[in-house]
């Protein structure tokens, strides 16, 4: 099944330059070698199927006919040793800790600013700030408590880290539900080499969201609210309350009374205490964000700023997701806890300063571009596949708005053996969202989601733009 | 629990009643058209007299015939009764819930779902006998897996009650269905074409069986009354709404010595009531049609007031306004109780 295989010079996850497996690899590569003729194929039929009889499905938008479809997903795990995992986790923790307290700084006396590490217009242009939480005091000082931060690997063997994501991150339920089809697909690999289990993650979630009611209640009332049925990742929103044993709530079921928020239940109201909340500021209170929003709790946002109900995430975290001030999380970690940045950002230019800007500008055809506030693979400008046309565009574009835009080198994603025909396997690029929980301690799920591009040379792996997934495995220590 | 979560858990179970009862129905009257001497138009369309969806059925079809009833009844997503509305909307009511429900129960709702959805019309024409006996067996796992991985706690009595007060309903409009049959308008029992109709009827319901071991005989009036009034056969509607009525009871909550604390009991309790009292041939004399006519009356006036008792969202007013907010509050204070 291998026989053809190639790296084509790019650094793959699972197999070395002379295409001998990389360490913890062996196992896997042995036991795909020894399948008989088709059986790989019906394995990934079998694993198709038992995900789609879970349900495991999103809407796909636009569809009269209530099309639903399942991520795609290819049973051929990557494999990250223990050693590097180490490393990743550590990394992650550092960036996460030190965003935290950027946060915070933001909505108090911003000290960051004033000592000049970051230019005072970053933060006034920026589109994720909150005026209305300026001065609040989130419970145990957390901002941020459920993160998925985007690492790459580029082909010298580098991990970076591409995007942080503070707001809502989606996708912990496929880490979750492929694990769980994995062990069917290849239940004797599971028997004997012990991958770092990901189960505990909605109990942790629990815990992490328990942690922020005030101590003197014994049993807070958790929930997890959601814009309803019709949003794409409802399914994972309610996979999560069903894990952890809570009431999945849409916005209609709240209602703020007695300076509480409540629920509307069978025997009347229930006072809620925490929320993990699975829509963006923007619509989250129509008396003070989006006055048109449909989904949120009016008088939300107030019982929050008196410490009567807890959000996670916070409010106004997309101040840290802006990529802007990606650029600066190296600063960021060095001035807030005096250390060296463990996970290096992808080096960035940030084309509001003149200098960077005619870098981007220049090199435009060699460099990936992005908007600064998107997320989803929106308005990516990827230098060396774009026509002329589409380059001389895009620098009107950022001529036009340079603040809103940054330029990182085009990477050489790492690979990933992936299923594409019958008995075939080539590389596909892939990028690893693991999951962090910030609670009485900062927990990182061991692997996370290994997004794939399924198309062959395509870097975007956003499930938006076409990508599926695949498990990671963890190796243990 | 959520008053969304009581109304969806509610309607599921309706509709997964719905589904198996419309299969029970088809599937029996089919076999019952074999042995009528002839078979018209008008047999067709008291199939569709029986789910109530008549004046639908011919705005979409001209005619009705053996394959345009199927199709009406099975798989058209414009007939909110049809099989596969009602499997759609029973999962789409589980897929809200999904937190409330067992996964052993989605997954069986889901792959339902998908079966269904995956069928095609043209085998359910060839060999319609086997569709409908699937649909029966994927309802009996689903309440398989409600019975065995469930909690019996609120979510359930919601369940039950949504069930059970379906069937009620479905029993009452089957029995009711040889009303609107030509020629035969009050069978007897006494010709053997009547006899014949009278065991489809229980055949549909399932019910042939125990009824044997009841009374063995066929005749009409002992046949009504095992289909109305017997308590202990799963699918007469005395039963149904004596388990109906058991679920209500605990879901009102303390009684606080009153006799009932909403109007969904009360009226149910009347129905059930009645059901306690009256005999067979009191029914019959005064007419089944109307008998039965009365009690899908009933039925929607109980649904109606369990919704405004359990579902209804209780409106909260503006904070400007405090009169009619604490005038609000005390509405709530009296449903609630």
């Amino acid at each position: 099944m291998f026989r053809d295989y190639d790296t084509e010079g790019f650094y793959d996850e699972l197999f070395q330059g002379d295409l001998s497996p990389r360490k913890g690899a062996e196992l896997l590569i042995q036991r795909i070698k020894a399948l008989p003729e088709g059986e790989m194929n019906s394995r990934q039929k079998a694993a198709e199927a038992a995900l789609m009889n879970m349900g495991i499905t999103f809407n796909v938008y636009g569809d009269s006919a209530g099309t639903e479809k399942i991520l795609p997903f290819d049973i051929i795990p990557r494999i990250i040793a223990s050693r590097e995992w180490k490393t990743i986790e550590q990394g992650l923790k550092q960036r996460i800790y030190a965003l935290n307290l950027f946060i915070d700084d933001m909505y108090h006396e911003q000290k960051i600013l004033k000592d000049k590490v970051i230019p005072g217009e970053v933060l006034r242009s920026s589109k994720g700030f909150r005026k209305a939480c300026a001065g609040v005091n989130p419970p145990k000082g957390i901002w941020c408590h459920i993160i998925g931060t985007d690492l790459v690997r580029d082909k010298d063997g580098q991990i970076y880290v591409l995007e942080d994501n503070m707001r809502c991150p989606s996708g912990v339920s496929y880490v979750l539900q492929n694990r769980q089809v994995m062990k069917r697909v290849w239940p004797q690999i599971f028997g004997t080499s012990h991958i770092e289990p990901v189960e505990l993650y909605p109990s942790r979630l629990l815990e992490t969201l328990q942690y922020l009611a005030p101590e003197e209640i014994y049993d807070p009332t958790v929930v997890v609210l959601t814009p309803g049925i019709h949003n794409s990742a409802y399914f994972e929103h309610s996979y999560l309350a069903q894990q952890m044993g809570v009431q999945l709530v849409e916005g209609d079921d709240l209602v703020v009374k007695d300076g509480f928020v409540q629920m509307r239940t069978t025997q009347g109201f229930q006072k809620v205490d925490v929320i993990y909340r699975r829509i963006d500021d923007d619509f989250i209170d129509p008396k003070v964000f989006r006055a048109d929003s449909l989904l949120g709790v009016r008088g939300l946002v107030d019982v929050y700023r008196q410490g009567r109900v807890a959000l996670a995430n916070a409010l106004g975290t997309g101040v840290a997701d802006d990529k802007v001030i990606y650029a600066y999380v190296p600063q960021i970690i060095k001035y807030y806890l005096d250390e060296e940045i463990i996970l290096p950002n992808v080096p960035t230019f940030i084309c509001a300063d003149k200098k960077q800007r005619k870098h981007v500008l220049e090199n435009l055809a060699e460099m990936v571009v992005k908007p600064a506030n998107e997320s989803g693979g929106y308005g990516i400008l990827i230098g060396n596949k774009a026509s002329k046309k589409d380059l001389q565009s895009y620098a009107k574009k950022i001529e036009k708005n340079p603040r809103n835009y940054i330029g990182q080198p085009i990477l050489s994603l790492s690979r990933v053996p992936t299923l594409i025909a019958e008995d075939i396997l080539e590389g596909r690029h892939v990028d690893l969202r693991p999951y962090i929980l910030y609670g009485p301690e900062i927990y990182v799920v061991p692997g996370g989601l290994t997004r794939v591009a399924l198309k062959k040379g395509e870097l975007v792996v956003n499930s938006s733009q076409g990508g599926g997934s695949k498990d990671t495995w963890v190796l243990p220590r | 629990m959520l008053s969304r979560t009581a109304n969806a858990v509610y309607w599921m179970n309706r509709y997964i009643e719905r589904a198996e009862s419309i299969a029970r129905f088809i599937d029996v009257n089919l076999l019952l058209m074999m042995d009528l001497p002839e078979v018209t138009a008008l047999h067709w369309e008291a199939l569709t007299m029986t789910t109530g969806d008549i004046e639908l059925f011919h705005q979409n079809y001209k005619q009705a015939d053996q394959a345009s009833v199927i199709r009406f009844l099975t798989f058209d997503s414009n007939n909110p009764s049809s099989i596969f509305s009602s499997i759609r909307a029973t999962r789409e009511n589980a897929r809200s819930i999904r937190e409330t429900i067992s996964s052993d129960m989605w997954e069986q709702i889901n792959t339902f779902y998908l079966v269904i959805k995956e069928a095609k019309i043209g085998s359910v024409q060839h060999a319609p006998h086997n569709f409908f006996s699937n649909i029966k067996k994927e309802c009996f796992r689903f309440h398989g897996a409600l019975l065995s991985t469930m909690s019996q706690g609120e979510a359930w009595h919601f369940s039950q009650l949504g069930g059970f007060l379906e069937r009620a309903d479905k029993t009452a409009r089957i029995l009711d269905v040889l009303h609107f049959m030509p020629v035969l308008n009050i069978p007897t029992g006494s010709t053997p074409l009547e006899t014949i109709q009278w065991l489809a009827v229980l055949k549909s319901v399932s019910a042939l069986d125990m009824y044997r071991q009841r009374y063995r005989g066929i005749s009409t009036p002992r046949i009504c009354e095992f289909l109305i009034l017997d308590s202990d056969f799963p699918r007469s509607i005395h039963h149904c709404l004596i388990r109906a009525q058991q679920s209500l009871r605990i879901l009102s909550g303390p009684d606080q010595g009153k006799r009932f604390r909403n109007k969904a009991e009360r009226y149910l309790g009347k129905l059930h009531s009645e059901m306690d009292y009256c005999d067979i041939e009191e029914i019959l004399e005064a007419g089944l049609h109307e008998f039965l006519d009365r009690i899908e009356l009933n039925l929607n006036q109980i649904d109606t007031e369990i919704h405004n008792t359990f579902f209804a969202k209780k409106e909260f007013p503006d904070f400007t306004s405090v009169q009619t907010q604490s005038q609000s509050q005390k509405q709530i204070f009296v449903e609630n109780n």
